[in-house]
């Protein structure tokens, strides 16, 4: 597939956003920071919308024809990115009530009865998204429970990683905050590289189902067209044996390995340099793993372009 | 009504003439431009809603060319119109027939992606996706003759090769030709059952070869009168 940067820096940014409030809304609850004060709530909620806005205006670069972008909220029953979409209008009412309760009447039972509910949409919306993915069948890198799995852990990883980085700045105690983003970086780095691992076991439709020639050997003669199409430019996509290798060792190196020993402690004490650098670090990882996501995505219309299987 | 097309691969020659007759008469149809990018240009491109591939099948010296042209399957259970956000794909209760409201589709491209055919493209001049109407514009147009209310690909065809009709009459040219010819749905096991069905190559006797020849006029009587059955009996499956 075509890796479109607008979408990639949607999936990320509003993945890492909804990660954010996501931790945030359930902080009290969950002693992730019990202690935070109202005013830090809202500092880190207006952070949290920042980013889920920024990626939503670039997830609308993407549309040719932006301006019938308000009707994606028809086919809620069916379509996975029409109920992103009800979801994500349907957020900010919310979240903003509660960023307003939080503000005017301070941490309070109400607040988080919110909070809980922000968290609580936080989570749909990313499965939202990924499911718009996952649910393509004709597409297998993407039609697999790992899509769903990695974009939720990847979203809270990012999340957590910059909660860590405001509370710290705050001088609220985040050593539980620590592990967990230790514990997102173990199980997401985990969860990619079986998804790494997995999509590399050729399955699902080759070029005999697709002709319906299941008895005989077939090969490409002629695709037909002389120069490059629709079809070609979105799905043609491919990326070069060496380059894919290294940029999944860059991709495990700047997502997981490298804020690992950054929040860890393990490269001396944990200070705003380290923060902000595993923040960044996991950010760009992130970045690399979404492009891989796409890049490396082969659909089934390849193989009547003479691809033996996807 | 279930309105289709039956393909033949044993008699298609691979001339996109059926193409070329789409994009001339759906150029100035419902949908159309089918906007073209470059057309005298050094890469010439556009939309097109029917395409046709070329392949070898099998192995020399038991090979052959197969032409697939391409179009919209307007599947049964259609996960291009499943997915579509705004409501602009639909698929229309009376003839099944797989349209878009140009005027709703907002460009998104997950219709193409969630389609293993191809069968949808993006006009990128006009911003949105474009796709085979069955000639919904010609087919029910009560000021062309009967036997021209067809779509323009099924008419143009010089090898007859392209068959419209109703899979859900079974008396239909359509029913009965996969009935008898085994037409067969391709990448079936996606689910999304096409209705555009694919007519096989007929089985042929082999091309006489010397050695072939040779083979045959050598034994006895008995042992040529046994390889006469044998043939007959081995021919008796193949239509």
């Amino acid at each position: 597939m075509h890796p479109a940067l607008s979408v990639i820096f949607f999936t990320v940014t509003s993945g890492a956003g909804y990660g954010l409030l996501l931790l945030l809304g359930s902080a009290r609850l969950s002693g992730i920071a019990p202690e935070i004060s109202s005013n830090q709530t809202l500092f880190a909620g207006i952070v949290g919308l920042v980013l889920v806005t920024l990626g939503l205006l670039s997830s609308t670069l993407h549309l040719a024809n932006p301006k019938n972008a308000w009707r994606s909220f028809a086919r809620f029953k069916t379509s996975w990115l029409s109920r992103e979409a009800v979801f994500a209008i349907l957020f900010y009412p919310i979240c903003l009530v509660w960023l307003a309760v939080v503000w005017a009447v301070g941490n309070s039972t109400l607040s988080l009865v919110l909070g809980l509910f922000v968290a609580v949409m936080s989570i749909v919306i990313l499965v939202c998204t990924a499911m718009i993915y996952a649910s393509l069948k004709t597409i297998r890198q993407w039609n697999n429970p790992l899509t769903t799995v990695n974009f939720i852990l990847l979203g809270l990883l990012l999340g957590s990683l910059i909660l860590l980085l405001m509370l710290h700045q705050q001088n609220i105690v985040v050593s539980r905050l620590i592990v967990i983003s230790v514990f997102l970086i173990s199980l997401s780095a985990l969860t990619k590289i079986i998804y790494f691992v997995w999509i590399g076991q050729p399955a699902g439709p080759t070029i005999n189902t697709a002709l319906g020639f299941t008895r005989a050997t077939v090969r490409i003669l002629d695709v037909g067209h002389s120069s490059d199409t629709f079809l070609n430019k979105e799905f043609g996509y491919e990326v070069a044996r060496a380059r894919l290798i290294w940029l999944r060792c860059l991709c495990v190196l700047l997502a997981f390995v490298v804020p690992a020993f950054l929040v860890s402690g393990v490269i001396g004490e944990v200070g705003f340099i380290h923060l902000i650098a595993a923040a960044f670090s996991a950010y760009v990882g992130v970045f690399v793993e979404r492009w891989l996501f796409f890049a490396e995505a082969r659909h089934v219309v390849n193989l009547y372009h003479g691809r033996q299987q996807t | 009504m279930k309105l289709g097309l039956v393909i033949d691969l044993d008699t298609c020659v691979g001339c996109h003439a059926c193409a070329v007759a789409c994009k001339q008469w759906n150029t100035s149809g419902t949908t159309g431009p089918l906007s073209d990018y470059q057309p005298y240009g050094e890469e010439p491109s556009g939309v097109w809603f029917n395409r046709i591939r070329h392949y070898e099948v099998g192995d020399y010296p038991t090979n052959k060319t197969i032409n697939a042209p391409m179009s919209c399957m307007h599947c049964d259970d259609a996960a291009c119109v499943t997915v579509c956000p705004t409501g602009a794909s639909y698929k229309r209760e009376e003839d099944g027939i797989v349209l878009v409201d140009q005027s709703k589709c907002m460009g998104c491209n997950l219709c193409s992606w969630a389609c293993p055919y191809g069968a949808r493209e993006l006009d990128e001049e006009a911003g949105v996706m474009k796709k085979c109407t069955l000639c919904v514009d010609r087919i029910y147009d009560e000021n062309l003759p009967e036997e021209e209310r067809k779509p323009a690909c099924v008419l143009t065809c010089p090898s007859h090769a392209r068959f419209f009709g109703d899979f859900d009459d079974p008396q239909s040219e359509v029913s009965s030709l996969v009935r008898e010819r085994g037409g067969y749905a391709m990448m079936p096991e996606l689910g999304y059952q096409p209705v555009n069905k694919y007519l096989p190559p007929r089985q042929r006797p082999k091309a006489p070869t010397v050695a072939a020849k040779q083979s045959e006029d050598s034994g006895g009587l008995i042992a040529k009168w046994l390889k006469r059955q044998k043939d007959a009996f081995n021919q008796l499956g193949e239509g």
